[in-house]
C-alpha cells in the first residue's frame, strides 16, 4: 500500500480522475495519488461552464513544473460547475484533491459508465501496481 | 585531422581500455552489407585555403558594402553598432546549449529575459518568448495559438494580402494538414474589406504593420470589429517601425509578431534571423517555444529560469501544439545588445532617420517624368513607386551603377506590374539618394 | 556577484551610440500615429560592453570545457567558420539579391547539398528547414504529400518508438496526423512483435510511415534497422530517420542505402555550427526519388550548364573578383583556367521551388549563414576528416562508457555509438538522483550530461562527449564521476544541495511557474491597456 488516502465512497479511472454521485450532477477531481505523482500543480485550465462533453472528453488540463496532464470524464453531460478558485490557487489541489480541490460538475444525461469505474480498493492495487 | 586532438599512442590506450584492437570494431552493429561506404567528398584543406575560398565564394556575391542597396522586402540593411558583434562573438554565449541547467546558463537566461522586455516594450505586449525562427515562421505560431484560444472550433484565419507574401506561403505550409480555411490574401482588399470577412466562424485576422508596401494604416476600427467578432487581431510589425510609431499594444493588437532582423542582425543572405513573438497576459500559456521568468534560488538571490516548460514538446509529445526547440537563441542576443545600445533615445533617432530620407528619397522620385509615388497613405522607410520600363530592365541599369534596386512587386502582385518596392534607411547617405534619383530620370 | 538587470543601470538622456545628423530635409511626422513612450533602457557604450561580459561570464561553454549533454553532439565550433561568417560578401548580402549577384552564395548551398546528399546516400537535399524540429515537419508533411498524391491520404499514422525526441510526436501532431507509439524491447531496440503487429494488422492501410533515431536516443545502432524498414515499407509507409546522431554515422553507414526515405540533418549538432545558447540550427532535409518532388523550397539547382569540370578544384571557379563578371552572373574579365590551362566556364545556379513542393517553411532560403559555417567545416575534414569524425566520437563513448561502467551501472551490454546512457542512482545511495549527480559535476568543472531522457532508463544521464576531446579531458570526467559516486555514499546532502560554486544554486521553478514574471517592470509602462 502506498501514502495516500483513496475515499471509499467515491470511484476511480485509469487516467486518475475520481468520481462523486450525487443525483444526476457527478464531482470530478483527481485523485491524491495523482496530485502526488504531478507534485507541485502551477495551473489548471477547465472547458467552460455550459460546454457538453462526451465520456471520454477532456475537460481540461492540469500543469505542474515538469508535466502536463489531461483530465478526462467518464460521463457525458452539460458541465455546470468550474471551481474557478483554483484558477487562482492551484495549490489546492494538492493540499485537498478530495474536498476544495474539486474540478468541474457534470449533469450527467447517463450515469452507467460508472459502473465500470474501480472503487477505491480496486484503485489502490492499481496504483501499487504502477 | 583538423579539430580531433587523438595521438596514435592515446588512441591505442583508448582501444586497449574498451577492449577492441581497432576502431572499426565498435561499428559492429552495424550491418556488414551497409558498413563503412566510400564518401565523395573533396579532400581535405588547411585552414589557410578554406579561409582563401571562403572569401572567393563571399566576393562572387553583390554585396551591401560594394553597393548602395535600397532593397527591403522583409530584409533591411541598418547600421549595426561594433559592439553587437564584439558581445556575440564571446564563446561564452554562441558556443553554449539551451539553458537547460539554469545554475551554468544565467548569462544566457537573463540577456533573453531582458530581450523579452525590450520586446515587450516595443510592442506593448506583456509578454513575448525568446524567439521563433523568423518572422514567417513567427506568424504561422500566432496562427496556431489563435485555433488553440478559440478551442480549435473557429476554422477561418484571414490574413491580409499586405502582408509579406513568402509570410504567407509559410502560414499555408505550417497549416497544410489542418482542417481550417486560410482567406484574405488572393485579392487586394482594404482594410474595410478585410472586416467584411469576420464572422463567428473567424479564429484571427493578421494585418502587417507597415504593411509590405511600406503604408500605415490606422488599426484602432480594425482591432474594435475583430473583437466584436469574438477573434484576435494578430500584426505583424517591423520592430524598427515601433521606435517611432505607436505600438500595435495601443492599437488593440492581441499578438504582436515579426522580424527582428532590423534590430542589429545582418542580411546574412536571408538567415539566421528572428522571429519575435509578443502576446498578451490573458493567452501567455499558449505561446510555443521558449519562454524565461524571473525566480530565486535556493538562497534566496534573484535568478532566471525556462518556464513554462510543460507546454514544450519533450514534455507534452504528440499533444504540444508545437514542436519548436532550438530557436534563434544566439539573434536574439543581438537584438538585445542592439536594443540595449541604442536604447530609449538612439532608436527613436534611428527610425527617424528612415522617415525622413525615405520620403526625401519619395518626393524627389515623385518629380521625375514617368514616375509616381503612392503616397496616398502615411509611410515609414518603403513605398511603391511605379516606373516607365519593366523593374528588371530598371534594376540592371541601376546595378551597372552599383546600385541594388527596389523590389520588383510584379513578381507576386499581378496589378503591381512595372512597380518597385524602394526601401530608404539610415544608411542611404544623401548622394547615394541623389544618385538613384538621377538615374532613375534617365530611365524615363 | 549577480549582475543588475538592464533597466536598473542607466541614467535617463544616456546613449549607447552617436548616430549621424540627419543629412536631407526633414519632413513633418504624422502626429497622430506617434508613439509618446518608448521604455527602452539608458545606457552607455562602456556600460553595455561591461553588462554583456558580465552576463556571458555566468555561462558554461564549450569554449571553456567538456560539454557531454547528449543527443546535442557539443563539440568545438571552429572559429574560422565565424570569421567565414562575417565576410561582408555572405554578412552584407541581401537575401532578395538578383541570382546573378548571388552566384557565390548559390553555389556554396549548391555544394553543400551534394555533399549532404552523399554522406548521408539521398537524391536530393533542402537547406530550407531552420532546425531540426523543422526539417521533421517537412519530412512528416512530405510523407503526407505523396500518400494523398497517390490516392492514399487515409494514410495517417505515424510509429514513433516510446524512445523518441519529443519533437518526433509533437511534429506529427503538427503536421494533422496521429502518432501509434511502439515499446522498445530489453536491448533497447523496437519491439519487432509489437512493429510487425501494427504493419500487418487491421491499421496496415493507415501506416503513414515511421519515425526513427539512429542509432537509437539510448546511443545505440538498432540490430533489426533492416527488418524494420522493410516491415514498414511492406505495409506501404515510409521510413523517417531523425539525424539528431547522424555524428555516429558519416562514413560508417548511409541511411538512404539502408532504406530511408527522407532524414533531417542537424547542421548545429554534426556539422558543428554553435549552438548560439538555444540557437539558431539548421535542420536540412534529405531525401530519395520518390520525395524529391516534394522538398520544401526553395532549393539550389544548376540552371545552365557550364563547361567547369566538376573534378576541378571548386573554389577555383570563384578566383575572379565580383567585379570582373557581366551582367549574366558570370565571370568574364581574366578567363578561369583548369590546371589544364583551359578556359572555364563556371554553371549558373538559381533558386528552384521543386514540382510538388509542400512549400515554404520559412521566409528567403534558410539558415545561409549555417550553411556556410557547415561548408567550411565539411572543406576543412575533407573525405578523410569526416570519416575520423564519427570514428573518433565513437571511440571516445566507448572509452568514457568503459570506464564509467567501473562505477555507474550501464545497462544495455554492447558498444555504444556516439553517445551511451548509464543510470544516475546508487542502490546503496537512495536519495541520490541523477539530477543531483548533474548538479555536483558543476562544482566540478563540468556541464552535465542530458538527464532524465531518453524516457524509457530510469535515472538516465545521456553521455555524449563528441570527437573533439583529448583522453586527458576524458579523463578528468571521469575522476570527477567517481569522486561524486563515493561522496554519494560518504555525504548526499553534499550532492542534494549542489550546485555549491555555481553562480546561482538551484532555482525554485514552481515560483516561475506560478508568479510568471516574464518581463522587467519598467518595460512594462507600455504595455497594453
Amino acid at each position: 500500500m502506498g501514502e495516500w488516502k483513496t475515499p471509499a465512497e467515491l470511484k476511480y479511472a485509469e487516467t486518475d480522475e475520481w468520481f462523486a454521485v450525487d443525483g444526476n450532477m457527478v464531482t470530478i477531481g483527481i485523485t491524491d495519488y495523482a496530485q502526488d505523482q504531478l507534485n507541485d500543480i502551477v495551473y489548471v485550465e477547465f472547458r467552460d461552464a455550459g460546454d457538453t462533453v462526451d465520456a471520454g472528453d477532456s475537460f481540461g488540463e492540469v500543469e505542474s513544473v515538469k508535466a502536463a496532464s489531461e483530465l478526462y470524464t467518464a460521463v457525458a453531460g452539460e458541465i455546470a460547475e468550474v471551481n474557478m478558485s483554483l484558477e487562482d490557487a492551484p495549490e489546492t489541489v494538492n493540499a485537498d484533491p478530495f474536498g476544495a480541490g474539486w474540478m468541474v460538475k457534470i449533469s450527467a444525461s447517463d450515469l452507467s459508465p460508472l459502473d465500470g469505474l474501480m472503487d477505491a480498493a480496486a484503485y489502490d492495487s492499481y496504483c501499487d501496481s504502477r | 585531422m583538423s579539430y580531433i586532438p587523438h595521438t596514435a599512442m592515446e588512441t591505442q590506450q583508448m582501444l586497449a581500455e574498451i577492449g577492441v584492437d581497432a576502431i572499426d570494431e565498435l561499428f559492429r552493429a552495424v550491418p556488414p552489407t551497409h558498413r563503412f561506404p566510400k564518401l565523395d567528398l573533396p579532400p581535405p584543406m588547411s585552414e589557410m585555403e578554406v579561409a582563401a575560398e571562403m572569401l572567393a565564394i563571399s566576393e562572387a556575391n553583390d554585396h551591401a558594402q560594394d553597393f548602395a542597396i535600397f532593397r527591403g522586402a522583409g530584409a533591411y540593411h541598418h547600421f549595426i553598432p561594433t559592439v553587437v558583434n564584439h558581445m556575440l562573438l564571446r564563446g561564452e554565449f554562441y558556443t553554449a546549449y539551451t539553458p537547460y541547467q539554469p545554475e551554468i546558463s544565467q548569462g544566457t537566461l537573463q540577456a533573453t529575459y531582458e530581450y523579452q522586455s525590450m520586446m515587450c516594450a516595443l510592442t506593448g505586449m506583456d509578454a513575448a518568448n525568446a524567439s521563433h525562427y523568423d518572422g514567417a515562421t513567427s506568424l504561422a505560431e500566432a496562427v496556431t495559438v489563435a485555433l488553440e484560444v478559440a478551442r480549435h472550433r473557429r476554422k477561418k484565419v484571414i490574413l491580409s494580402h499586405a502582408i509579406h507574401p513568402q509570410y504567407r506561403e509559410v502560414a499555408r505550409t505550417y497549416h497544410r494538414g489542418r482542417d481550417i480555411r486560410i482567406i484574405g490574401d488572393r485579392g487586394r482588399g482594404e482594410i474595410v474589406d478585410l472586416m467584411e470577412m469576420l464572422d463567428e466562424n473567424t479564429a484571427m485576422l493578421a494585418v502587417q504593420y507597415p504593411d509590405f508596401f511600406g503604408q500605415i494604416d490606422d488599426m484602432t476600427a480594425l482591432a474594435d470589429a475583430v473583437h466584436e467578432a469574438g477573434a484576435l487581431l494578430v500584426m505583424v510589425a517591423n520592430p524598427m517601425a515601433l521606435s517611432i510609431f505607436k505600438s500595435p499594444g495601443e492599437l488593440g493588437a492581441d499578438i504582436v509578431v515579426g522580424e527582428g532582423q532590423p534590430m542589429g542582425v545582418p542580411l546574412g543572405f536571408g538567415g539566421p534571423y528572428l522571429g519575435y513573438f509578443a502576446i498578451r497576459q490573458k493567452y501567455v500559456r499558449r505561446i510555443a517555444g521558449r519562454i524565461i521568468g524571473e525566480t530565486l534560488d535556493a538562497d534566496g538571490k534573484r535568478a532566471f529560469v525556462m518556464t513554462l516548460r510543460p507546454r514544450e514538446q519533450d514534455i507534452k509529445r504528440e499533444r504540444a501544439s508545437s514542436n519548436i526547440c532550438t530557436n534563434q537563441g544566439l539573434m536574439a542576443l543581438s537584438a538585445s545588445v542592439y536594443m540595449t545600445l541604442m536604447g530609449k533615445n538612439g532608436l527613436r533617432k534611428v527610425g527617424e532617420l528612415n522617415y525622413h530620407k525615405a520620403h526625401y528619397a519619395a518626393n524627389e522620385i515623385s518629380r521625375l517624368d514617368g514616375y509616381s509615388v503612392d503616397m496616398s497613405k502615411p509611410f515609414f522607410n518603403e513605398f511603391v513607386v511605379a516606373c516607365p520600363r519593366p523593374i528588371a530592365d530598371i534594376n540592371k541599369a541601376l546595378l551597372e551603377q552599383g546600385i541594388i534596386g527596389g523590389y520588383d512587386l510584379g513578381q507576386h502582385y499581378f496589378h503591381l506590374e512595372d512597380r518597385m518596392l524602394l526601401c530608404v534607411t539610415e544608411m542611404n547617405a544623401k548622394d547615394e539618394i541623389d544618385r538613384l534619383v538621377e538615374i532613375l530620370g534617365g530611365l524615363n | 556577484m549577480l549582475q543588475p538587470l538592464i533597466y536598473d543601470i542607466g541614467s535617463p538622456g544616456r546613449m549607447g551610440v552617436n548616430l549621424p545628423e540627419c543629412d536631407v530635409p526633414k519632413v513633418e511626422l504624422p502626429a497622430a500615429l506617434m508613439r509618446e513612450e518608448l521604455p527602452l533602457p539608458e545606457v552607455g557604450e562602456v556600460q553595455v560592453v561591461r553588462h554583456f561580459v558580465k552576463l556571458s561570464k555566468l555561462n558554461y561553454s564549450i569554449d571553456q570545457g567538456l560539454y557531454p549533454l547528449g543527443s546535442c553532439t557539443m563539440k568545438y565550433n571552429p572559429k574560422i567558420n565565424e570569421d567565414a561568417a562575417r565576410l561582408p560578401g555572405f554578412a552584407q548580402l541581401h537575401p532578395l539579391t538578383d541570382e546573378s549577384g548571388s552566384q557565390g552564395a548559390l553555389f556554396l548551398m549548391h555544394e553543400l547539398q551534394q555533399w549532404l546528399g552523399e554522406i548521408s546516400g539521398f537524391e536530393a537535399v533542402s537547406l530550407t528547414p531552420a532546425a531540426g524540429a523543422q526539417g521533421e515537419f517537412a519530412g512528416i508533411l512530405m510523407i503526407r504529400q505523396y500518400h494523398i498524391d497517390r490516392g492514399e491520404g487515409q494514410r495517417d499514422l505515424i510509429l514513433v518508438p516510446n524512445s523518441a525526441h519529443g519533437t518526433n510526436p509533437a511534429t506529427v501532431t503538427m503536421a494533422g496526423m496521429e502518432v501509434l507509439e511502439l515499446p522498445s524491447n530489453n536491448k533497447g531496440n523496437v519491439d519487432m512483435d509489437a512493429l510487425h503487429a501494427a504493419c500487418e494488422g487491421e491499421l496496415r492501410d493507415r501506416i503513414a510511415g515511421m519515425m526513427i533515431t539512429v542509432p537509437s536516443t539510448l546511443g545505440l545502432f538498432e540490430e533489426t534497422i533492416l527488418e524494420v524498414i522493410a516491415t514498414v515499407h511492406d505495409a506501404g509507409g515510409l521510413m523517417y530517420m531523425d539525424g539528431a546522431n547522424m555524428n555516429a554515422l558519416m562514413a560508417a553507414v548511409k541511411p538512404g542505402a539502408l532504406g530511408f526515405d527522407v532524414m533531417h540533418y542537424n547542421l548545429h549538432k554534426t556539422f558543428s555550427t554553435p549552438h548560439g545558447g538555444g540557437g539558431p540550427g539548421s535542420g536540412a532535409v534529405g531525401v530519395n526519388e520518390k520525395l524529391a518532388p516534394y522538398l520544401p523550397g526553395p532549393i539550389v539547382e544548376i540552371v545552365e550548364d557550364g563547361t567547369a569540370d566538376r573534378e576541378e578544384p571548386v573554389g577555383a571557379t570563384y578566383q575572379v573578383a565580383r567585379n570582373a563578371r557581366s551582367n549574366d552572373g558570370r565571370p568574364n574579365g581574366s578567363p578561369l583556367q583548369t590546371s589544364a590551362g583551359e578556359a572555364v566556364e563556371p554553371p549558373l545556379y538559381g533558386f528552384v521551388m521543386p514540382e510538388k513542393s509542400i512549400g515554404r517553411m520559412k521566409a528567403f532560403h534558410g539558415n545561409f549563414g549555417m550553411h556556410l559555417r557547415a561548408y567550411a567545416y565539411i572543406r576543412v575534414y575533407g573525405d578523410s576528416g569526416i570519416r575520423d569524425v564519427t570514428r573518433y566520437a565513437v571511440l571516445n563513448a566507448n572509452y568514457l562508457r568503459a570506464k564509467l561502467m567501473q562505477t555507474y551501472k550501464v545497462p544495455y551490454p554492447r558498444y555504444c555509438g556516439h553517445e551511451f546512457v548509464l543510470e544516475g542512482h546508487f542502490d546503496d545511495a537512495e536519495d541520490v538522483h541523477a539530477l543531483d549527480i548533474s548538479k555536483r559535476l558543476m562544482d566540478y568543472g563540468f556541464h552535465p550530461p542530458t538527464n532524465y531522457f531518453p524516457l524509457i532508463v530510469p535515472e538516465a544521464l545521456l553521455i555524449e562527449p563528441t570527437e573533439t576531446e583529448t583522453k586527458a579531458d576524458l579523463d578528468e570526467f571521469v575522476a570527477a564521476m567517481e569522486r561524486i559516486a563515493e561522496e554519494a555514499r560518504d555525504d548526499p546532502e553534499l550532492l542534494r544541495n549542489a550546485p555549491h560554486t555555481a553562480p546561482v544554486r538551484r532555482l525554485d521553478e514552481v515560483r516561475a511557474a506560478k508568479e510568471l514574471v516574464l518581463c522587467c517592470a519598467p518595460a512594462k509602462a507600455a504595455a497594453s491597456v
